[in-house]
This record gives structure tokens, sequence and C-alpha cells, in this order.
């Protein structure tokens, strides 16, 4: 192939081109058809056939697949090629995956706006239709040209895996000698609905298969941008303001100087970059930087603990100025012909992602800056280049991107400012080598973009046969799309979706609802984090619903039941956690506690089963039953998987996970003051996937938030104190079975 | 002054200061990198490796420690266990992000090297030294135990 490959290791033939050049039959099915995957991966480039910019088929057979989504350990670079490879009949022992170059055009998420961003549990979600059909396409190109080639009607033949088969005279004839002779039609074949499997023939989606990268994570060679070493590269360490907003003034870097191995000392716009010939070096540079910062943000005067306090007046004030979220029916009216209203309030800390792998980059920018090289574990390829880009003032086409594995991410590689690349960016053009940014844990703690600290007020209403008929959430945070993709909010409507999704009401038969935002500004910086506002959201109304519930006298899974007569999918999750728990008889000492969500269509539902030592206050979670129906699972051992994580992750949130500020700065540096879940702190946690023929849905981060509120309402269940203040830590829970 | 030790069964000899932390060294100067970098204060396990075949943070111990050593990473990690440990961590799909992973199944073997029959209990108390925020850490009990001959 006499493909011409740029900077970004795109292609830029046109197709007319390509039908010159040798192989004669590459043609893009969507979107921007002047493009096609850069390298074909198939290891023999020569022989390569790129029938869409989303698959390449060589004459020996290997099937290339693009993955449009990072790996980040959800395990979306296996399952979205999967989808391809299950309508074109593709045999997945032959299929190669291509990470997909950075064209939101041709690769970006119709879940996100066209955006190359994984997040949200979208995925899957968001490109199976399109990638059936893509694998559809190809397998009638397959089909055509052989039906020409044999002369016989297209009807009579039919695929099995890999191969094209005509059953009349029992030839067969395999999908890479078809590409050694397939033609491309002008125009992309139609493809309808009944041109696509039926969900009973699926031979790959719905059954497991081993996770591509797998095996080298097991090994070690595994690669994460922490790991790239291009020859020539020296490290960068970023000493950070230590207050958002703050930019270095003066600037003494003598004692750094003199260290061995430290090269360069280089202001950024917010922080100091110290360059040297090993990471200790620059690390240990980094700590004889003695600086002073100049700051005029709001954030230099914050305090968490006021900050709360002021959320929580915000959230209790019936100004004018929320911004609302959602609105049916007239929840004031209701309010006023209640028989009971109750009005709570639920608080969350600040919390961090931490991601096991701190945050890092490499880049390095050509000598006279007009291209750059980067490795990088985002979570979104096109912020990556587009920043890199903006910071050197040049096209995105000329920076190559070099997409790695993500040590983690829930959210925290996700900000289009992608601040940790681009001091790699800025420090590799000034010292003209690669440099390898490496931020420490106590940077990337203190540096962190949390999620964000937030109070509500909740009000709900009764009437006079305990029927639930108001039900208001007013809740105060941060904006966080603000910062997440500030120009990105600032085009829209003002509704900030990671603060307030999930305060909605879905599912419940509530009649009338209000859900307004009260955006505050601490000045401390936060981010989308895995199970967004539904992690704080709902703790307040799975926790309210249950109190509501108890003082009934009802049974809290009878009374959510009843609250979904007409909603057949969250009945069957919350019946299917009941059953799996033994609902009704807890051990002596301990309390159970369900909670359910309805997260963008998926149903998850979770029983736990705690105890606490009241000296302490210290709840320790036994056990964690969890029912999911995330529709058509198309790695079902991988969506347990993905449940068993998030139950932990919401152990955490739940439990110990906060971050404090004063001054604006952080107060936790590692793990020995920022806790997160241990081995010893796991419960037996069960897992049970509800099967249903339902359209995908997320299945990555849904049960994260199902964990505080399950486990308030079990605490609730067994001492009758119910805490609403994430974390519940052994202080707070204390406190609170004393002051009863 | 040169550092010399043995790394998975060969020499080797470095330049790194003395006080550089091994973890550095194998990463850096000797291009191991499936030892990893987490909190660099021996509070999560990442950097596990062996060294005269206990596991020790390689993020806490100076590179001068190692003189006259034997250190084995997850890339020499072999004999009986290591090689069952691995496929067993296979079997039971238990990587998600996978970052932690070798310090993971670095003080695996270190626990079945030394009780290679572990009770749940112990299997808890010895891997607790290693974070996974993941949260794999289910099916890593499992992998042990399937490591173990205790599962199929």
């Amino acid at each position: 192939m006499n493909a011409r490959v740029t900077e970004s290791g795109v292609s830029l033939l046109t197709r007319r081109e390509v039908m010159v050049g040798a192989a004669g039959l590459t043609f893009s099915l969507v979107g921007c058809q002047r493009r096609m995957i850069a390298q074909p991966p198939a290891g023999d480039s020569a022989a390569a056939r790129q029938i869409t910019p989303w698959v390449g088929i060589a004459e020996d057979g290997t099937v290339s697949i693009v993955s449009p989504a990072v790996e980040m350990g959800q395990g979306s670079r296996t399952s979205l090629p999967l989808i391809l490879a299950e309508e074109l009949d593709a045999d997945w022992d032959r299929v190669e995956i291509v990470p997909a170059p950075p064209i939101d055009a041709v690769y970006g998420n119709p879940e996100f706006d066209g955006q190359m961003y994984t997040a949200g549990s979208a995925a899957v979600s968001g490109y199976f239709d399109s990638l059936r059909r893509f694998g559809a396409q190809v397998r009638r190109v397959l089909l055509e040209n052989v039906a020409l080639h044999w002369s016989v009607p297209v009807g009579e033949l039919s695929t099995e895996p890999h191969a094209v088969v005509h059953a009349a005279t029992g030839r067969r004839i395999d999908y890479g000698a078809v590409a050694a002779f397939a033609e491309i039609p002008e125009t992309a074949p139609e493809i309808s609905e009944a041109d696509l499997k039926d969900p009973s023939e699926f031979r790959l989606i719905g059954n497991d298969v081993m996770r591509v990268e797998l095996p080298r994570k097991v090994d070690g060679t595994a690669q994460y941008s922490i790991d790239v070493r291009p020859p020539g590269m020296v490290y960068g360490a970023v000493l950070q303001t230590p207050v958002p907003g703050g930019t270095p003034d003066t600037i003494d870097a003598s004692a750094t100087m003199q260290l061995d191995g430290v090269l360069a000392v280089e202001a950024l716009p917010h922080g100091v970059g110290v360059l040297a010939e090993t990471p200790w070096a620059a690390f240990q540079g980094k700590a004889q930087l003695n600086v002073r910062w100049s700051n005029r943000d709001p954030a230099q005067s914050f305090n968490s603990e006021r900050g709360m306090a002021d959320f929580a007046a915000a959230a209790r004030s019936r100004s004018p100025d929320g911004v609302t979220w959602e609105n049916e029916g007239d929840v004031e009216a209701a309010l006023d012909n209640a028989a009971t209203v109750y009005e709570r309030e639920f608080r969350s800390d600040f919390a961090y992602h931490a991601q096991m792998e701190p945050l890092n980059a490499v880049a390095s920018v050509a000598p006279d800056g007009e291209s750059c090289e980067i490795w990088v574990g985002t979570q979104s390829q096109t912020m990556a280049v587009n920043a890199a880009a903006q910071a050197l003032g040049i096209a995105p086409d000329r920076v190559r991107l070099n997409e790695m594995l993500l040590g983690g991410g829930f959210g925290r590689r996700g900000a289009t400012d992608q601040a940790f690349l681009v001091d790699a960016v800025r420090l590799s053009q000034s010292i003209r080598r690669p440099v390898k940014v490496i931020w420490t844990r106590e940077d990337d703690l203190r540096a962190g973009r949390f999620h964000p600290l937030s109070a509500s007020f909740i009000r709900a209403g009764l009437d006079a046969g305990g029927r639930v008929t108001a039900w208001h959430t007013r809740r105060a945070s941060d904006l966080v799309e603000k910062e997440q993709d500030p120009m990105g909010f600032a085009e829209g409507d003002g509704q900030d979706v990671i603060s307030m999704e999930g305060s909605e009401i879905q599912t419940y038969a509530i009649p009338n609802r209000l859900a307004e935002h009260a955006p505050r500004t601490s000045g401390m910086r936060t981010l989308p984090l895995r199970g967004i506002g539904f992690v704080h959201n709902k703790f307040a109304t799975e926790s309210l619903i249950d109190e509501i519930a108890v003082d009934a006298g009802r049974d809290p899974v009878e009374f959510r039941l009843g609250l979904l007569a007409d909603q057949p999918r969250a009945r069957k999750v919350i019946e299917t956690a009941a059953g799996m728990s033994g609902w009704g008889t807890a051990p002596e000492g301990h309390g159970l506690g369900i909670a359910y969500i309805d997260y963008e269509d998926t149903q998850v539902a979770s029983v736990v089963d705690v105890s606490v030592l009241r000296q302490t206050g210290v709840i320790t979670v036994h056990n964690v039953w969890l029912a999911i129906d995330c529709g058509i699972a198309v790695q079902p051992d991988n969506v347990i998987a993905q449940q068993m994580g998030c139950a932990v992750y919401g152990l955490g949130l739940a439990l110990t996970e906060s971050v404090s500020m004063d001054g604006g700065v952080v107060e936790q540096s590692n793990f020995h003051d920022y806790l997160i879940p241990r081995m010893s702190d796991i419960p037996n946690i069960e897992v049970e996937l509800v099967r249903t023929p339902n359209p995908p849905t997320g299945a990555a981060q849904m049960a994260t938030p199902l964990m505080a509120p399950a486990i308030s309402n079990a605490l609730a269940a067994l001492t009758g104190v119910r805490l609403r203040h994430m974390p519940m830590t052994g202080r707070r829970v204390r406190e609170a079975l004393q002051a009863v | 002054m040169p550092t010399a030790f043995r790394l998975n069964d060969r020499p080797v000899s470095v330049e790194s200061p003395p006080q550089t932390p091994l973890l550095w060294v194998l990463r850096e100067e000797l291009g191991l990198t499936g030892t990893r970098f987490g909190c660099g204060a021996g509070l999560c396990g990442a950097c596990m490796v062996h060294v005269d075949g206990n596991r020790t943070f390689s993020c806490q111990t100076p590179v001068s420690a190692a003189e006259g050593r034997s250190v084995t990473t997850i890339e020499g990690l072999s004999g009986d266990s290591g090689g069952a440990l691995k496929e067993a961590w296979l079997a039971e799909s238990v990587p998600q992000c996978g970052y932690c992973q070798p310090g993971q199944i670095m003080s695996a073997a270190d626990l079945l090297s030394r009780n290679p029959d572990p009770t749940r209990e112990e299997i808890v108390q010895h891997m607790n030294a290693n974070l996974c925020r993941c949260g794999t850490y289910p099916r890593i009990v499992r992998a042990i135990q399937r490591a173990a001959g205790q599962r199929r």
C-alpha cells in the first residue's frame, strides 16, 4: 500500500488515489471519506486491504478492527471490536485490534456528541449500533464480491466464521482470499435491521473471551505511558501550585541546580518544572525548590469545613437562583397540600480518584517546535492531541499520538486541558529532548481534581394515605463540567450533568418532582468521578426513601416495589438482590440495607449486611449482594468483574474517603491519610447478572453509588440512627450513635 | 561507585547514586517496567519485588541495599508458583487496569513460597500490603487459591 502517513499517523489518501494504487480496495463507509486507519496492524501492510476506517482485511485473513475507546480496565478494547466482529462473522482468533487515530469525525462516540471520550460507561452503549452496522456492511461487500467471482446469486451465499460459503456447490472461501480480489462499491451497502443477526445467532456477543491485553498485564510487559523510554529522554517533575490558580512569582532554584543530575528548572503557568537525568534527581530537585506563589483565586480562602456549611445554607435557601434539572408537576403545590413533609440535608465530602498510576506523560517536541509526538494514557485521544497542539501553537495533525493503556481513569484523565500532558510538552519544548513528566502520589493527590463537595436539601411530601406526592432536591456544589470542559460548558445551557444526574427521580412513581442546582464556586478543582452525580444524589434519595418506608412501618424492599409497579426491570433487580440476601433475616448484631438505582437505563440494586463497633463507630460490611440488568451484556464475566469493582470503589467513598482543604491547600498527601479499601475491608461480594434482551447500557460505574445508601440504610436498620454525611467515618458514626 | 547484584538470575552492575530507590533503577536504568510506581511510600505495593526471596517494597529500598543480593522482578518470576500464579491470574481474569497486578503477583508468590496452602484469612492478611483501586480483590483471592491448588 502506498499510503502516505502523516505525523498524526493518519493516511490522507483520497479514495480515487487508493483505487489507482496497488491495493485498489479502500473506501470508507462513514463520515470523513478521505481518511483511513494509518498503519494496518496485520504486520504486513502491503497485503492489507482496508474496507472501512474501522476494518482492514489482509490476504492472510487477518482482520484488523479499530477500537475507538481507550482501555483503562473497563474492557472496551475487547468488547467494541468484538461487536463489529460479530456482524462481520469474523473468527475472533484472527482479529487484531488497532487503536483509533484521533479523528472525532470518524471515531467519536455518538453518546458524547461525536467526541472521542472514554467515560460515562458509554463505550458499548454509544457504539453498539454503528459497530454492528459496519460489520454487516463489510460482510455484505465480501458476499457481493464472491457472488461476482463465482457467478452465483448473492442470495445463495452465506457466511460461516471467516469464510463465505456456497451451500449448493459446497464451495467455501476464506475472507483473506476474498480480500485478494475484492472490489469496493461506490457507495456503502444499505443495512437494515433485518440484515443484522438475531441476538439468538450471536456467537461472540454474550460469550466471554479473554480480554486482549490481559496476558501482558500479568507478565509485566503491558505498557502504560510511565513505561515509555524514547531515546534521549530526560525526566520532569513539576512542583504544582499548592492552591488552585496560583502562579510562580519568585523561584529560588539555587539548591536544586546544585544537585547531581538536575539539568534545568523551568517556570510553567501553574507550576515549576525540574528537568533531570533521572526521576529520582527530578523529585529531589523539586523538593529543594523555594517558590513564592501569587494567587488571586477564590480558592486561597477556602476551608472545606466552612465551605460545607456555606454549601448547606445554599442548599436550604429558597432563593430563585437554582438551575432546574428536572421539573414535573407542581412540587410546591404538592408540598403545600402534603400531610407530612420530610426535610433532610445530605452532605458529601470531596473525594479523590486515586487511580493507581500517578498522572504522567511523555512528549517529544521537534527541535523546530512544529511537530511533536506524545505518549499518554488519556480518556480522550482528541483532547490530548488538541491540548498538545494548542500548547505549541501548531495544528492537531502535527501531533503524533501513541495511545497507551491507562493505569486507572475513573474520570481523572478526561479533562479537556490534559494539564499533566501539557507540562510534558512544554518541558520537552524547552529542553529540546523527549521528556517524561511523572507526578508523585503526593502531587497527584494535592493537585487532584475531586469529586465535588456537596450539600443537598430534600423536601419530600406525603399525602394522608402515605403516598409520596412531592420530591424537591436542591443541591449545592461546584460546576464540575465547567472544570472538565470549560468551552463546552460555556456553549451549553448551564446544566451541570456531572453534579445533577441522578437527582431526577426516573422510575419511582412520584408525581411532583423538582431537582435544581445551586452552583457554588469553591475555587477548588473538580472532575467527574466514577458514578458522578449519582454518588451523592442517590445517597440522598435512597436514604430518604428508606427512612420514609421504615417510618410508615413498611418493609423497604416492598415499599420500593410499590413505587415501581410499572417498572418490571427495576422490580426484577430489587427482587433478585433481596432474594440473594435472604432479605428479612439479618444475623444477630447485623443490619441489612437496600438501595436501587436506575442509571441511564441500567438497573442495579444491592443489599448489604453490616455491623458496627459502637466504641469506634467503625462499620464493617460483611456481605454485598448485587443485581444488574444492563441489557445485552457483550462480555458477561467482565460485567460481573466491573460490579465487584464498583462495590469496592463505592465502599471507599461510603466509609473512608475524604479530602479536606484549608486555605485552598489539600490536607491529605498519600494512602496513609487518604484511605482507599484494602483487601481486609472487602466483604463477600456476590453479583447476579439479570439477562434481558434490551439494548446494552453502561456497566462500569453504575453500581458504585449503591453502596453508601445501602450501608446507611443497613446501619439504620441495626441502630435506628441515620447517617447523612459521606463518608460515614468511624468518628461520624460514633458521634451519631452517642447523640441518641 | 557501582552497585552489583543479581537481577532475575543474571549479574548486573549499575551506576545510580546509592540512595536511589531500587524501583527507579529497575525501571529507568534497567528497563524492567513491570515493577510499578504507585505511592513512593511503601503504602501500595505496586513496586513489590523479591530480594533474596523476600518480598520488598522497591520504592523504599536504596539500590545500595541490593549490593550482593538477588533481586527478582515480575519479569523474572518463574518456578512452580510463579508460573502457576500467572496462569491462575489469567484463568480468573483478575486484571482490570492491570497497573498494580505485577506487585500483587509478587506478593502472592512470596506468600505461597512460605505457605503453599494458605487459608483465606492468611491470604487477606498477607495481601493487605497491596492496593488495587479497580477492586479486583475478590478475584485475587480466587487466583491465589487456584494457584495453591484449592480451586479448579
